[in-house]
């Protein structure tokens, strides 16, 4: 579904990213891990059209991002870090105004997904209300409806459940469970238990390249009886 | 895709009070300017609104800047450009479709101003055709002021900077025509260059419209401000 091939990014004379390549399948979630400024959020930006590659590439459904970025965001939702939205919109204003720009003209249609969206991240209670003034958990639910609003085939996750108090970071965690039976799922974390929770696979990446690519069992195996923090500190540190 | 774009940003300006505030302060200043005895609107005794409109490039010179300055410093502060083109939109179509929500907006602040034209059709029979022509000429040089303060706001986050650079990019447009200036270039330049530096001033070619003479080429000056400011300001998006 989504296939990465040597992506490379340079800010000055910094690479942030290094080569990084992988593939996610159907029914995969991928857990991006790795320490501050490894270059999750910079990989994921690239994957989903906001920043260009300086070289490689990356295929969201056989599609390249680099030649057709307007039919890639089309197919995929993406919930950037810190779960950005229009502050003085309400909910319901902003998930129609997403369902509009998805392509959902009509009233009747509009309606049905900012319906659906909104019953399957609980955002029922605060429809009506601005989003400036919903506390931190909510607005980033808002940005999870935002991002699965038209139902996308792969969705790319930036920190989904940072900032959440625990009860919220469950939630998340099962809806995000639930979706990814038939999508694509990339999701960055610092949280190693999440990856053990809900991962299928697990990528960890140091200073713009990947260091492990396997299942979080795998992973575990490196070191049998360590905490998987151990392990993850010994891999990031070890270069 | 213009359309839901154009409409959120539209729209937002009624969210917060700017709207309200930029409406009035726009009415209450450009109409008691007017009315002064700078203005002499009664004084000059003629059912026309040149004494109205004769303040417009200065007053515009502050107040379009004020409009144009959020449209994209706003979305780089809070983050809100990484959802917008995450969204299947092309920048072009972004760029287009908010410097039209703004154009429409500073348009509706010159419309606003219809009770000085029921004033003099009341007190004397005015000249429809260079009524026309005045608000012709109004519209297009705020959509000229605008495209610049786009393209200004777009360079920058933050918003104070984005005004600022807006003011003296128009303010050094404005200033080329001013014949005092002109006179001062003619001092030491052949009169052909003083001619054309004066021909790209926004009231060079804004006067004439004033007076009732349309002519195509005060049309395409200001037509094509807007497009070459609105096509750097795609480059500027795209880095």
């Amino acid at each position: 579904m989504i296939e990465v091939k040597g992506l490379v990014k340079t800010y000055g004379t910094k690479r942030a990213v290094d080569g990084v390549s992988f593939t996610v399948r159907r029914g995969d979630i991928l857990g991006f891990l790795g320490p501050n400024g490894a270059g999750k959020s910079t990989t994921m930006k690239m994957i989903t059209g906001y920043l260009r590659p300086d070289a490689g590439s990356a295929l969201v459904d056989g599609t390249d991002v680099a030649a057709d970025p307007v039919a890639v965001k089309r197919k995929l939702g993406y919930l950037p870090e810190n779960a950005p939205a229009y502050p003085e919109m309400t909910v319901a204003e902003f998930l129609g105004f997403i369902a509009e720009v998805r392509g959902f003209s009509g009233s009747e249609a509009r309606r049905a997904h900012v319906a659906r969206a909104a019953r399957l991240t609980h955002l029922e209670p605060v429809l009506g209300q601005a989003i400036e003034t919903l506390s931190k958990g909510y607005k980033q639910r808002v940005g999870f409806a935002q991002a699965l609003l038209h139902d996308p085939a792969a969705l790319v996750l930036d920190e989904p459940t940072d900032g959440l108090d625990p009860n919220q970071k469950n939630e998340v965690r099962s809806l995000i469970r639930s979706m990814a039976v038939e999508k694509a799922v990339i999701l960055s974390t610092h949280i190693l238990e999440e990856v053990e929770a809900i991962c299928t696979r697990v990528i960890i990446i140091s200073r713009g390249r990947v260091v492990v690519d396997e299942t979080p069992a795998a992973l575990q195996a490196r070191k049998p009886g360590a905490r998987l923090d151990e392990i993850f500190r010994s891999l990031t540190q070890s270069e | 895709m213009i359309k839901p774009l154009f409409k959120r940003e539209f729209l937002g300006y009624f969210r917060s009070p700017v709207a309200y505030v930029f409406l009035v302060a726009f009415l209450v200043i450009s109409v008691s300017l007017a009315l002064s005895r700078f203005g002499g609107f009664f004084e000059a005794n003629s059912a026309s609104l040149e004494r109205y409109f004769i303040f417009y490039p200065w007053l515009f010179l502050f107040l379009v800047p004020a409009v144009g300055m959020r449209l994209w410093s706003e979305e780089r502060r809070s983050g809100t450009i990484e959802l917008l083109f995450t969204l299947p939109v092309t920048t072009l179509e972004a760029v287009v479709a908010k410097f039209l929500a703004a154009w429409a907006f500073v348009v509706l602040a010159i419309a606003l101003s219809f009770p000085l034209v029921i004033t003099v059709a009341y007190l004397g029979s005015p000249d429809w055709g260079v009524m026309a022509s005045s608000y012709l000429g109004a519209v297009l040089m705020a959509g000229a002021y605008l495209g610049v303060c786009s393209l200004t706001s777009s360079l920058t986050r933050n918003q104070v900077v984005s005004f600022v650079v807006g003011v003296v990019v128009c303010a050094a447009l404005l200033f080329l025509g001013l014949s005092g200036f002109t006179h001062f270039l003619e001092g030491f330049l052949p009169v052909w260059i003083a001619d054309a530096v004066a021909n790209f001033s926004f009231i060079t070619h804004f006067e004439p419209l004033l007076k009732g003479i349309v002519d195509p080429k005060d049309i395409v000056f200001f037509l094509s401000v807007i497009g070459s400011a609105l096509l750097l300001n795609v480059i500027a998006l795209e880095r």
